[in-house]
Protein backbone atom coordinates (compact mmCIF):
# COMPACT_ATOMS: atom_id res chain seq x y z
CA UNK A 1 0.00 0.00 0.00
CA UNK A 2 2.24 2.52 -1.31
CA UNK A 3 -0.26 5.88 -1.34
CA UNK A 4 1.88 8.62 -1.37
CA UNK A 5 2.90 12.19 -2.06
CA UNK A 6 5.95 10.27 -3.10
CA UNK A 7 5.66 6.85 -4.97
CA UNK A 8 8.10 4.19 -5.31
CA UNK A 9 11.82 5.78 -6.60
CA UNK A 10 13.28 4.00 -9.61
CA UNK A 11 16.36 1.66 -8.59
CA UNK A 12 14.79 1.08 -5.33
CA UNK A 13 11.53 -1.01 -6.37
CA UNK A 14 10.13 -1.44 -2.44
CA UNK A 15 8.55 -4.26 -1.75
CA UNK A 16 4.56 -4.77 -0.55
CA UNK A 17 3.66 -4.61 2.86
CA UNK A 18 3.10 -8.35 2.62
CA UNK A 19 4.15 -9.88 6.16
CA UNK A 20 7.24 -11.60 5.37
CA UNK A 21 6.43 -15.86 6.00
CA UNK A 22 9.20 -16.94 8.24
CA UNK A 23 9.35 -19.57 10.47
CA UNK A 24 9.90 -17.52 13.53
CA UNK A 25 6.77 -16.35 15.75
CA UNK A 26 6.42 -12.97 16.98
CA UNK A 27 7.61 -13.78 20.35
CA UNK A 28 10.95 -13.58 19.07
CA UNK A 29 14.37 -13.45 20.55
CA UNK A 30 14.68 -9.62 19.43
CA UNK A 31 13.78 -7.21 21.94
CA UNK A 32 11.87 -4.02 21.38
CA UNK A 33 8.17 -5.39 20.07
CA UNK A 34 6.70 -4.14 22.73
CA UNK A 35 8.11 -0.76 23.08
CA UNK A 36 8.28 -0.01 19.30
CA UNK A 37 4.76 -1.45 18.74
CA UNK A 38 3.27 0.16 22.01
CA UNK A 39 5.10 3.69 20.84
CA UNK A 40 3.58 3.38 17.20
CA UNK A 41 0.11 2.92 18.62
CA UNK A 42 0.61 5.68 21.08
CA UNK A 43 1.82 8.42 18.38
CA UNK A 44 -0.59 7.17 15.64
CA UNK A 45 -3.64 7.05 18.47
CA UNK A 46 -2.91 10.70 19.54
CA UNK A 47 -2.15 12.22 16.46
CA UNK A 48 -4.08 10.74 14.08
CA UNK A 49 -6.78 8.32 15.19
CA UNK A 50 -8.29 10.94 18.24
CA UNK A 51 -8.85 14.00 16.09
CA UNK A 52 -10.28 11.95 13.03
CA UNK A 53 -12.40 10.98 15.24
CA UNK A 54 -13.50 14.24 16.36
CA UNK A 55 -14.88 15.27 13.31
CA UNK A 56 -16.68 11.98 12.63
CA UNK A 57 -18.27 11.99 16.15
CA UNK A 58 -19.29 15.90 15.75
CA UNK A 59 -21.02 15.06 12.32
CA UNK A 60 -22.51 12.04 13.91
CA UNK A 61 -24.03 14.28 16.35
CA UNK A 62 -25.31 16.52 14.05
CA UNK A 63 -29.26 15.08 13.16
CA UNK A 64 -29.68 14.02 9.33
CA UNK A 65 -31.30 17.16 8.32
CA UNK A 66 -29.10 19.40 9.41
CA UNK A 67 -26.05 17.84 7.97
CA UNK A 68 -28.10 17.41 4.79
CA UNK A 69 -28.21 20.95 4.76
CA UNK A 70 -24.73 21.87 5.63
CA UNK A 71 -23.36 19.69 2.49
CA UNK A 72 -25.81 20.07 0.30
CA UNK A 73 -26.25 23.55 0.04
CA UNK A 74 -25.75 25.14 -3.83
CA UNK A 75 -22.56 27.43 -3.01
CA UNK A 76 -21.35 24.15 -1.06
CA UNK A 77 -22.44 21.86 -4.37
CA UNK A 78 -20.10 24.63 -6.69
CA UNK A 79 -17.41 24.35 -4.52
CA UNK A 80 -17.82 20.30 -4.94
CA UNK A 81 -17.83 20.70 -9.02
CA UNK A 82 -14.74 22.72 -9.13
CA UNK A 83 -12.68 20.82 -6.96
CA UNK A 84 -13.84 17.16 -8.70
CA UNK A 85 -13.99 18.98 -12.29
CA UNK A 86 -10.79 20.81 -11.92
CA UNK A 87 -8.82 17.46 -10.38
CA UNK A 88 -10.08 15.60 -12.48
CA UNK A 89 -9.49 17.64 -15.51
CA UNK A 90 -5.71 18.31 -14.31
CA UNK A 91 -5.44 14.70 -13.73
CA UNK A 92 -6.25 13.73 -17.18
CA UNK A 93 -3.55 16.55 -18.83
CA UNK A 94 -1.01 15.11 -16.25
CA UNK A 95 -1.87 11.04 -17.49
CA UNK A 96 -1.15 12.53 -21.12
CA UNK A 97 1.88 14.51 -20.62
CA UNK A 98 3.10 12.83 -17.84
CA UNK A 99 3.55 9.79 -20.14
CA UNK A 100 5.41 11.27 -22.41
CA UNK A 101 7.90 12.57 -20.11
CA UNK A 102 8.45 9.51 -18.36
CA UNK A 103 8.80 8.13 -22.08
CA UNK A 104 10.74 10.59 -22.78
CA UNK A 105 13.44 10.33 -19.66
CA UNK A 106 13.25 6.64 -20.08
CA UNK A 107 14.13 6.08 -23.49
CA UNK A 108 15.76 8.70 -25.04
CA UNK A 109 19.06 10.14 -23.64
CA UNK A 110 19.64 13.91 -23.98
CA UNK A 111 21.94 16.33 -22.62
CA UNK A 112 20.42 17.49 -18.95
CA UNK A 113 18.53 14.37 -18.74
CA UNK A 114 19.61 13.97 -14.80
CA UNK A 115 18.91 17.53 -14.29
CA UNK A 116 15.41 17.35 -15.70
CA UNK A 117 14.53 13.95 -14.07
CA UNK A 118 15.54 15.37 -10.65
CA UNK A 119 13.34 18.44 -11.58
CA UNK A 120 10.34 16.88 -11.94
CA UNK A 121 9.90 16.54 -8.20
CA UNK A 122 9.94 20.43 -7.53
CA UNK A 123 5.88 20.09 -7.06
CA UNK A 124 6.45 18.08 -4.11
CA UNK A 125 9.52 20.22 -3.13
CA UNK A 126 8.03 23.44 -3.13
CA UNK A 127 6.09 25.33 -0.40
CA UNK A 128 2.31 25.81 -1.76
CA UNK A 129 1.99 28.69 -0.62
CA UNK A 130 5.48 29.56 -3.22
CA UNK A 131 3.48 27.78 -5.81
CA UNK A 132 0.80 29.82 -5.24
CA UNK A 133 2.05 33.62 -5.93
CA UNK A 134 4.13 32.48 -8.36
CA UNK A 135 1.49 31.10 -10.91
CA UNK A 136 -1.19 33.95 -9.54
CA UNK A 137 1.62 36.74 -10.78
CA UNK A 138 2.54 34.59 -14.17
CA UNK A 139 -0.95 34.14 -15.15
CA UNK A 140 -2.75 37.84 -13.96
CA UNK A 141 -3.42 40.26 -16.78
CA UNK A 142 0.04 41.47 -16.56
CA UNK A 143 2.14 38.21 -15.77
CA UNK A 144 4.79 36.95 -17.84
CA UNK A 145 1.85 34.68 -19.49
CA UNK A 146 -1.13 35.69 -18.57
CA UNK A 147 -0.43 39.20 -20.69
CA UNK A 148 0.25 37.01 -24.15
CA UNK A 149 -3.68 35.90 -23.37
CA UNK A 150 -5.33 39.26 -22.04
CA UNK A 151 -5.83 40.48 -26.28
CA UNK A 152 -7.23 37.10 -26.88
CA UNK A 153 -9.42 37.17 -24.33
CA UNK A 154 -8.56 34.66 -22.38
CA UNK A 155 -8.67 35.30 -18.48
CA UNK A 156 -7.04 32.66 -16.81
CA UNK A 157 -6.05 33.89 -12.95
CA UNK A 158 -9.32 34.46 -10.74
CA UNK A 159 -10.93 31.80 -12.81
CA UNK A 160 -11.33 28.28 -13.51
CA UNK A 161 -8.77 28.03 -15.83
CA UNK A 162 -6.30 29.01 -13.14
CA UNK A 163 -7.63 26.27 -10.69
CA UNK A 164 -7.01 23.93 -13.36
CA UNK A 165 -3.28 25.23 -13.85
CA UNK A 166 -2.59 24.98 -10.26
CA UNK A 167 -3.33 21.52 -9.81
CA UNK A 168 -1.37 20.24 -12.98
CA UNK A 169 1.51 22.04 -11.37
CA UNK A 170 0.87 20.41 -8.24
CA UNK A 171 -0.30 16.49 -9.66
CA UNK A 172 2.92 16.74 -12.58
CA UNK A 173 5.19 14.31 -10.40
CA UNK A 174 3.32 11.88 -9.61
CA UNK A 175 1.97 10.32 -13.35
CA UNK A 176 6.06 10.57 -14.12
CA UNK A 177 6.86 8.95 -11.07
CA UNK A 178 4.73 5.84 -11.15
CA UNK A 179 5.33 5.26 -14.92
CA UNK A 180 8.67 5.82 -15.00
CA UNK A 181 10.07 2.40 -13.11
CA UNK A 182 7.58 0.83 -15.19
CA UNK A 183 8.98 1.78 -18.42
CA UNK A 184 12.50 1.18 -17.11
CA UNK A 185 11.90 -2.46 -16.30
CA UNK A 186 10.10 -3.12 -19.97
CA UNK A 187 12.29 -5.92 -21.46
CA UNK A 188 12.75 -5.02 -24.97
CA UNK A 189 11.89 -8.76 -25.83
CA UNK A 190 8.17 -8.38 -26.32
CA UNK A 191 8.92 -5.45 -28.48
CA UNK A 192 11.41 -7.10 -30.69
CA UNK A 193 8.74 -10.17 -30.86
CA UNK A 194 5.75 -7.97 -32.11
CA UNK A 195 8.25 -6.53 -34.99
CA UNK A 196 9.36 -10.07 -36.13
CA UNK A 197 4.96 -10.71 -36.25
CA UNK A 198 4.91 -7.57 -38.57
CA UNK A 199 3.46 -5.17 -36.46
CA UNK A 200 4.74 -1.60 -36.80
CA UNK A 201 6.30 0.91 -34.19
CA UNK A 202 2.83 2.30 -33.47
CA UNK A 203 0.96 -0.75 -33.38
CA UNK A 204 3.54 -1.93 -30.75
CA UNK A 205 3.69 1.02 -28.66
CA UNK A 206 -0.45 1.34 -28.99
CA UNK A 207 -1.50 -2.80 -28.36
CA UNK A 208 1.47 -3.97 -26.63
CA UNK A 209 3.30 -1.17 -24.83
CA UNK A 210 0.38 0.55 -23.23
CA UNK A 211 -2.20 -1.72 -21.79
CA UNK A 212 1.55 -2.88 -19.84
CA UNK A 213 1.97 0.97 -18.39
CA UNK A 214 -2.05 1.43 -18.14
CA UNK A 215 -1.95 0.28 -14.40
CA UNK A 216 0.78 2.31 -13.75
CA UNK A 217 -1.10 5.09 -15.67
CA UNK A 218 -4.38 4.73 -13.34
CA UNK A 219 -2.23 4.56 -10.20
CA UNK A 220 -0.47 7.90 -11.16
CA UNK A 221 -3.91 9.67 -12.16
CA UNK A 222 -5.76 8.76 -8.80
CA UNK A 223 -2.39 10.01 -7.09
CA UNK A 224 -2.84 13.40 -8.65
CA UNK A 225 -6.65 13.12 -8.09
CA UNK A 226 -6.02 12.47 -4.59
CA UNK A 227 -4.00 15.63 -3.96
CA UNK A 228 -5.56 17.44 -6.64
CA UNK A 229 -8.73 17.38 -4.19
CA UNK A 230 -7.65 18.65 -0.98
CA UNK A 231 -5.20 21.10 -2.52
CA UNK A 232 -5.37 24.52 -1.01
CA UNK A 233 -2.11 26.65 -0.71
CA UNK A 234 -0.90 26.19 -4.62
CA UNK A 235 -5.37 27.05 -5.47
CA UNK A 236 -6.07 29.83 -2.80
CA UNK A 237 -4.56 32.45 -4.52
CA UNK A 238 -5.02 31.88 -8.09
CA UNK A 239 -8.59 31.10 -8.18
CA UNK A 240 -10.16 34.54 -6.53
CA UNK A 241 -11.85 32.20 -4.48
CA UNK A 242 -15.81 33.76 -5.28
CA UNK A 243 -18.33 31.77 -3.90
CA UNK A 244 -20.60 29.89 -6.22
CA UNK A 245 -17.77 30.53 -9.20
CA UNK A 246 -14.39 30.03 -7.98
CA UNK A 247 -14.66 28.57 -4.55
CA UNK A 248 -12.98 24.98 -3.98
CA UNK A 249 -14.17 23.19 -1.60
CA UNK A 250 -10.84 23.28 1.32
CA UNK A 251 -11.41 27.45 1.42
CA UNK A 252 -15.07 27.00 1.66
CA UNK A 253 -14.21 25.02 4.92
CA UNK A 254 -12.09 27.50 5.88
CA UNK A 255 -14.22 30.16 5.57
CA UNK A 256 -17.52 28.52 7.95
CA UNK A 257 -14.61 28.05 9.93
CA UNK A 258 -13.75 31.86 10.25
CA UNK A 259 -17.38 32.44 10.34
CA UNK A 260 -17.59 29.63 13.25
CA UNK A 261 -19.73 27.96 11.42
CA UNK A 262 -17.71 24.32 12.80
CA UNK A 263 -20.87 22.44 12.21
CA UNK A 264 -20.88 23.23 8.65
CA UNK A 265 -17.26 23.36 8.38
CA UNK A 266 -16.78 19.90 9.96
CA UNK A 267 -19.46 18.28 7.90
CA UNK A 268 -18.16 19.54 4.79
CA UNK A 269 -14.97 18.11 5.61
CA UNK A 270 -16.64 14.42 6.44
CA UNK A 271 -17.41 14.48 3.19
CA UNK A 272 -14.29 15.05 1.65
CA UNK A 273 -12.69 12.53 4.34
CA UNK A 274 -14.98 9.50 2.94
CA UNK A 275 -14.17 10.50 -0.55
CA UNK A 276 -10.41 10.51 0.09
CA UNK A 277 -10.95 7.01 1.41
CA UNK A 278 -12.55 6.18 -0.79
CA UNK A 279 -9.64 7.08 -3.34
CA UNK A 280 -7.27 5.40 -1.20
CA UNK A 281 -8.70 2.12 -1.16
CA UNK A 282 -9.45 2.51 -4.76
CA UNK A 283 -5.31 3.43 -5.10
CA UNK A 284 -4.64 0.39 -2.98
CA UNK A 285 -6.66 -1.83 -5.16
CA UNK A 286 -4.66 -0.52 -8.54
CA UNK A 287 -1.35 -0.70 -6.99
CA UNK A 288 -2.25 -4.23 -6.40
CA UNK A 289 -3.28 -5.14 -9.56
CA UNK A 290 -0.71 -3.36 -11.09
CA UNK A 291 1.52 -5.25 -8.81
CA UNK A 292 0.27 -8.41 -10.53
CA UNK A 293 0.33 -7.45 -13.53
CA UNK A 294 3.76 -7.26 -13.68
CA UNK A 295 4.60 -10.21 -11.39
CA UNK A 296 3.44 -12.28 -14.68
CA UNK B 1 25.11 -1.01 -41.90
CA UNK B 2 25.49 -4.37 -40.13
CA UNK B 3 22.42 -6.61 -39.11
CA UNK B 4 22.11 -6.20 -35.42
CA UNK B 5 23.17 -8.89 -33.16
CA UNK B 6 20.99 -11.75 -32.61
CA UNK B 7 18.81 -11.17 -29.55
CA UNK B 8 19.20 -13.63 -26.75
CA UNK B 9 17.95 -14.22 -23.66
CA UNK B 10 20.44 -12.25 -21.27
CA UNK B 11 19.89 -9.01 -21.10
CA UNK B 12 22.08 -6.76 -23.85
CA UNK B 13 25.24 -4.92 -21.97
CA UNK B 14 24.45 -1.33 -21.40
CA UNK B 15 26.41 0.03 -24.12
CA UNK B 16 25.08 -2.61 -26.91
CA UNK B 17 23.39 -0.67 -29.72
CA UNK B 18 19.59 0.16 -28.97
CA UNK B 19 18.02 -3.02 -31.34
CA UNK B 20 15.99 -1.44 -34.60
CA UNK B 21 12.35 -2.81 -33.12
CA UNK B 22 12.99 -0.82 -29.76
CA UNK B 23 13.55 2.15 -31.77
CA UNK B 24 11.07 5.06 -32.77
CA UNK B 25 11.67 6.65 -35.69
CA UNK B 26 14.21 10.12 -35.18
CA UNK B 27 10.91 12.46 -36.00
CA UNK B 28 9.10 11.14 -33.02
CA UNK B 29 11.97 11.13 -30.76
CA UNK B 30 12.46 14.90 -31.65
CA UNK B 31 9.11 15.41 -31.32
CA UNK B 32 8.69 14.09 -27.87
CA UNK B 33 11.28 15.31 -26.58
CA UNK B 34 10.36 18.54 -27.49
CA UNK B 35 6.48 18.07 -26.65
CA UNK B 36 7.85 16.93 -22.93
CA UNK B 37 10.80 19.54 -22.58
CA UNK B 38 8.19 22.80 -23.55
CA UNK B 39 5.54 21.71 -20.92
CA UNK B 40 8.15 21.09 -18.18
CA UNK B 41 9.40 24.53 -18.69
CA UNK B 42 6.31 26.10 -18.87
CA UNK B 43 4.53 24.26 -16.23
CA UNK B 44 8.19 23.99 -14.04
CA UNK B 45 10.30 26.36 -14.69
CA UNK B 46 8.86 29.20 -15.77
CA UNK B 47 7.35 29.52 -12.04
CA UNK B 48 10.43 29.03 -10.75
CA UNK B 49 12.17 31.54 -12.11
CA UNK B 50 9.26 33.68 -11.36
CA UNK B 51 9.87 33.43 -7.59
CA UNK B 52 13.34 34.88 -7.76
CA UNK B 53 12.96 37.78 -10.46
CA UNK B 54 10.33 38.79 -8.46
CA UNK B 55 11.80 38.52 -5.39
CA UNK B 56 14.92 40.71 -7.08
CA UNK B 57 12.47 42.74 -8.74
CA UNK B 58 13.26 46.06 -6.60
CA UNK B 59 16.70 45.22 -6.20
CA UNK B 60 18.83 43.37 -3.67
CA UNK B 61 18.86 46.16 -0.71
CA UNK B 62 15.16 45.95 -0.66
CA UNK B 63 15.14 42.00 -0.80
CA UNK B 64 17.86 41.85 1.83
CA UNK B 65 15.34 44.60 4.17
CA UNK B 66 12.54 42.47 3.49
CA UNK B 67 13.66 39.51 4.94
CA UNK B 68 15.70 40.90 8.19
CA UNK B 69 12.45 42.75 9.04
CA UNK B 70 10.85 41.59 12.82
CA UNK B 71 8.04 40.09 11.70
CA UNK B 72 9.72 38.20 8.68
CA UNK B 73 12.94 36.96 11.20
CA UNK B 74 10.23 35.99 13.76
CA UNK B 75 8.82 33.63 10.70
CA UNK B 76 11.61 32.33 9.73
CA UNK B 77 12.19 31.64 13.86
CA UNK B 78 9.31 29.96 14.02
CA UNK B 79 9.50 27.44 11.36
CA UNK B 80 12.98 26.52 12.33
CA UNK B 81 11.38 25.95 15.97
CA UNK B 82 8.27 23.55 14.22
CA UNK B 83 11.18 21.66 12.24
CA UNK B 84 13.24 21.20 15.12
CA UNK B 85 10.75 19.17 17.09
CA UNK B 86 8.52 17.46 14.35
CA UNK B 87 11.21 16.26 12.72
CA UNK B 88 13.37 14.28 15.04
CA UNK B 89 10.02 13.27 16.52
CA UNK B 90 8.89 11.82 13.37
CA UNK B 91 12.09 10.00 13.33
CA UNK B 92 11.71 8.34 16.56
CA UNK B 93 8.20 7.24 15.69
CA UNK B 94 9.29 5.86 11.69
CA UNK B 95 12.09 4.19 13.48
CA UNK B 96 9.71 2.89 16.23
CA UNK B 97 6.85 1.75 13.51
CA UNK B 98 9.52 0.20 10.64
CA UNK B 99 11.05 -1.73 13.71
CA UNK B 100 8.30 -3.65 14.49
CA UNK B 101 6.42 -4.18 11.35
CA UNK B 102 9.87 -5.28 9.80
CA UNK B 103 11.59 -7.61 12.27
CA UNK B 104 8.42 -8.74 13.84
CA UNK B 105 5.15 -10.95 12.77
CA UNK B 106 1.78 -9.88 14.06
CA UNK B 107 -1.77 -9.75 12.64
CA UNK B 108 -2.58 -5.89 11.46
CA UNK B 109 0.00 -4.90 9.56
CA UNK B 110 -1.79 -3.99 6.86
CA UNK B 111 -4.04 -1.38 9.05
CA UNK B 112 -0.91 -0.24 11.03
CA UNK B 113 0.58 0.74 7.47
CA UNK B 114 -2.93 2.37 5.79
CA UNK B 115 -3.07 4.06 9.11
CA UNK B 116 0.69 5.33 8.54
CA UNK B 117 -0.41 6.29 5.20
CA UNK B 118 -3.41 7.80 6.27
CA UNK B 119 -2.04 11.59 6.39
CA UNK B 120 -1.25 11.85 2.77
CA UNK B 121 -5.30 11.05 1.90
CA UNK B 122 -6.54 13.69 4.08
CA UNK B 123 -6.61 17.23 3.03
CA UNK B 124 -4.15 20.18 4.63
CA UNK B 125 -7.48 22.01 5.51
CA UNK B 126 -9.03 18.86 6.83
CA UNK B 127 -5.67 17.99 8.78
CA UNK B 128 -6.06 21.44 10.48
CA UNK B 129 -9.51 21.38 10.97
CA UNK B 130 -9.36 18.25 12.87
CA UNK B 131 -6.84 19.65 15.84
CA UNK B 132 -8.98 23.14 16.14
CA UNK B 133 -12.12 20.27 17.02
CA UNK B 134 -10.56 18.64 20.01
CA UNK B 135 -7.53 21.64 20.96
CA UNK B 136 -9.99 25.03 20.11
CA UNK B 137 -12.12 26.56 22.57
CA UNK B 138 -15.30 24.98 21.39
CA UNK B 139 -13.46 21.04 21.23
CA UNK B 140 -13.18 18.23 23.59
CA UNK B 141 -10.39 19.47 25.45
CA UNK B 142 -11.36 23.14 25.26
CA UNK B 143 -12.97 24.16 28.84
CA UNK B 144 -10.03 22.12 29.70
CA UNK B 145 -7.26 24.03 28.28
CA UNK B 146 -8.69 27.22 28.60
CA UNK B 147 -9.01 26.72 32.73
CA UNK B 148 -5.51 25.48 33.15
CA UNK B 149 -4.53 28.45 30.91
CA UNK B 150 -2.90 26.46 28.34
CA UNK B 151 -3.19 27.73 24.38
CA UNK B 152 -2.77 25.20 21.79
CA UNK B 153 -4.86 26.59 19.10
CA UNK B 154 -3.83 29.70 17.66
CA UNK B 155 -0.47 29.25 19.53
CA UNK B 156 2.90 27.39 18.55
CA UNK B 157 1.90 24.02 19.81
CA UNK B 158 -1.07 23.95 17.39
CA UNK B 159 1.15 24.41 14.75
CA UNK B 160 3.26 21.98 15.90
CA UNK B 161 1.25 19.44 16.51
CA UNK B 162 -0.84 20.02 12.67
CA UNK B 163 2.81 19.77 11.15
CA UNK B 164 3.62 16.52 13.09
CA UNK B 165 0.53 15.15 11.50
CA UNK B 166 0.70 16.16 7.88
CA UNK B 167 4.88 14.88 8.32
CA UNK B 168 4.70 11.34 10.45
CA UNK B 169 4.40 9.23 7.25
CA UNK B 170 7.45 10.06 5.24
CA UNK B 171 9.96 8.91 7.69
CA UNK B 172 7.82 5.93 8.12
CA UNK B 173 7.38 5.32 4.72
CA UNK B 174 10.73 5.25 3.58
CA UNK B 175 12.11 3.22 6.27
CA UNK B 176 9.61 0.52 6.41
CA UNK B 177 10.23 -0.91 2.77
CA UNK B 178 14.11 -0.32 3.93
CA UNK B 179 13.80 -2.53 6.66
CA UNK B 180 11.49 -5.17 5.26
CA UNK B 181 13.82 -5.92 2.02
CA UNK B 182 17.05 -5.91 4.70
CA UNK B 183 15.34 -8.85 7.30
CA UNK B 184 16.12 -10.21 10.13
CA UNK B 185 19.53 -11.97 10.23
CA UNK B 186 21.92 -9.49 10.80
CA UNK B 187 19.56 -8.44 13.79
CA UNK B 188 19.56 -12.36 14.98
CA UNK B 189 23.32 -12.53 14.76
CA UNK B 190 23.80 -9.87 16.93
CA UNK B 191 21.77 -10.95 19.93
CA UNK B 192 22.44 -14.23 19.24
CA UNK B 193 26.28 -13.02 20.32
CA UNK B 194 25.27 -11.18 23.32
CA UNK B 195 24.32 -7.62 22.27
CA UNK B 196 21.34 -6.24 24.00
CA UNK B 197 18.85 -4.58 22.28
CA UNK B 198 19.88 -1.10 22.08
CA UNK B 199 23.04 -2.02 21.33
CA UNK B 200 21.53 -4.06 18.04
CA UNK B 201 19.55 -1.42 17.07
CA UNK B 202 22.80 1.36 17.30
CA UNK B 203 25.63 -1.04 15.95
CA UNK B 204 23.55 -3.31 13.35
CA UNK B 205 20.34 -1.92 12.47
CA UNK B 206 21.61 2.16 12.32
CA UNK B 207 23.97 1.65 9.55
CA UNK B 208 22.00 -0.19 7.57
CA UNK B 209 19.29 2.31 7.23
CA UNK B 210 20.85 5.24 7.50
CA UNK B 211 20.31 6.56 3.56
CA UNK B 212 16.76 5.97 3.98
CA UNK B 213 16.55 7.55 7.06
CA UNK B 214 18.41 10.74 5.54
CA UNK B 215 15.55 10.55 2.44
CA UNK B 216 13.24 10.32 4.84
CA UNK B 217 14.67 12.99 6.90
CA UNK B 218 14.82 15.42 3.88
CA UNK B 219 11.37 14.89 2.47
CA UNK B 220 9.99 15.46 6.17
CA UNK B 221 11.81 18.53 6.94
CA UNK B 222 10.68 19.65 3.41
CA UNK B 223 7.63 19.36 3.91
CA UNK B 224 7.19 20.43 7.34
CA UNK B 225 8.88 23.81 6.58
CA UNK B 226 6.77 24.47 3.72
CA UNK B 227 3.39 23.44 4.90
CA UNK B 228 0.41 26.19 4.57
CA UNK B 229 -2.89 24.52 4.82
CA UNK B 230 -2.68 22.86 8.04
CA UNK B 231 -0.96 25.31 9.77
CA UNK B 232 -3.28 28.06 8.62
CA UNK B 233 -6.41 26.90 10.05
CA UNK B 234 -4.54 26.56 13.63
CA UNK B 235 -2.57 29.06 13.56
CA UNK B 236 -4.48 32.42 14.39
CA UNK B 237 -2.27 34.58 11.85
CA UNK B 238 -0.85 36.67 14.87
CA UNK B 239 2.14 38.56 13.21
CA UNK B 240 5.12 38.26 14.70
CA UNK B 241 3.76 35.22 17.01
CA UNK B 242 2.11 32.24 15.10
CA UNK B 243 3.11 33.14 11.39
CA UNK B 244 5.23 30.35 9.73
CA UNK B 245 6.96 31.18 6.53
CA UNK B 246 4.68 30.44 4.69
CA UNK B 247 1.54 32.47 6.22
CA UNK B 248 4.28 35.94 5.93
CA UNK B 249 4.26 34.81 2.55
CA UNK B 250 0.68 34.92 2.30
CA UNK B 251 0.45 38.24 4.24
CA UNK B 252 2.62 40.27 2.55
CA UNK B 253 1.34 39.15 -0.65
CA UNK B 254 -2.20 39.90 0.09
CA UNK B 255 -1.36 43.25 1.58
CA UNK B 256 0.20 43.61 -2.45
CA UNK B 257 3.50 43.79 -0.94
CA UNK B 258 4.24 42.03 -3.88
CA UNK B 259 7.87 42.25 -3.62
CA UNK B 260 8.12 41.35 0.05
CA UNK B 261 6.20 38.28 -0.27
CA UNK B 262 8.72 36.89 -3.19
CA UNK B 263 11.78 37.91 -0.73
CA UNK B 264 10.34 35.12 1.59
CA UNK B 265 9.49 33.22 -0.81
CA UNK B 266 12.69 32.78 -2.85
CA UNK B 267 13.85 31.73 0.68
CA UNK B 268 11.88 28.72 0.43
CA UNK B 269 12.91 27.87 -2.74
CA UNK B 270 16.07 27.76 -2.32
CA UNK B 271 15.01 25.61 0.67
CA UNK B 272 12.84 23.60 -2.46
CA UNK B 273 16.53 23.17 -4.57
CA UNK B 274 18.60 22.16 -1.67
CA UNK B 275 16.19 19.51 -1.06
CA UNK B 276 15.90 18.04 -4.97
CA UNK B 277 20.04 18.48 -4.68
CA UNK B 278 19.97 16.37 -1.38
CA UNK B 279 17.75 13.99 -2.76
CA UNK B 280 19.34 12.95 -5.59
CA UNK B 281 22.40 12.69 -4.30
CA UNK B 282 20.90 10.37 -1.46
CA UNK B 283 19.25 8.49 -4.49
CA UNK B 284 22.55 8.10 -6.19
CA UNK B 285 24.67 6.90 -2.98
CA UNK B 286 21.67 4.37 -2.17
CA UNK B 287 22.07 3.13 -5.75
CA UNK B 288 25.63 2.70 -5.36
CA UNK B 289 25.40 1.17 -2.00
CA UNK B 290 22.57 -1.27 -2.90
Amino acid sequence: MNLADHPPRRGTNPPSFRTMSSARSSRSILPGFGLSLGFTLAYLGLIVLVPLSAAFLKTAGMGLHAFAAAVASPRVFAAYRLSFGASLAAGFVNMVFGLVVAWVLVRYPFPGRRLVDALVDLPFALPTAVAGIALTSLYSANGWVGRWLAPLGVRVAFTWAGVFVALTFIGLPFVVRTVQPVLAELEPDIEEAASTLGANRLQTVVRILLPQLMPSLLTGFALAFARALGEYGSVVFISGNMPMRTEIVPLLIITKLEQYDYRGATAIAVVMLVSSFVLLLLINLLQKWSRRYHAI
Amino acid sequence: MAPPPATNLTSRPANAPTPRANRDPAWARRLLTSVALAFLAFFLVLPLVAVFAQALAKGGAYFLSAVREPDALAAIRLTLLTVAIVVPANVVFGIAAAWAISKFKFTGKSILTTLIDLPFAVSPVISGLIYVLVFGAQGWLGPWLVAHGVRVIFAVPGIVLATAFVTFPFVARELIPLMQAQGTDEEYSAVTLGASGWQTFWRVTLPNIRWGLLYGVILCNARAMGEFGAVSVVSGHIRGETNTMPLHVEILYNEYNVAGAFAVASLLALLALATLVLKSAVEWRQTRSA
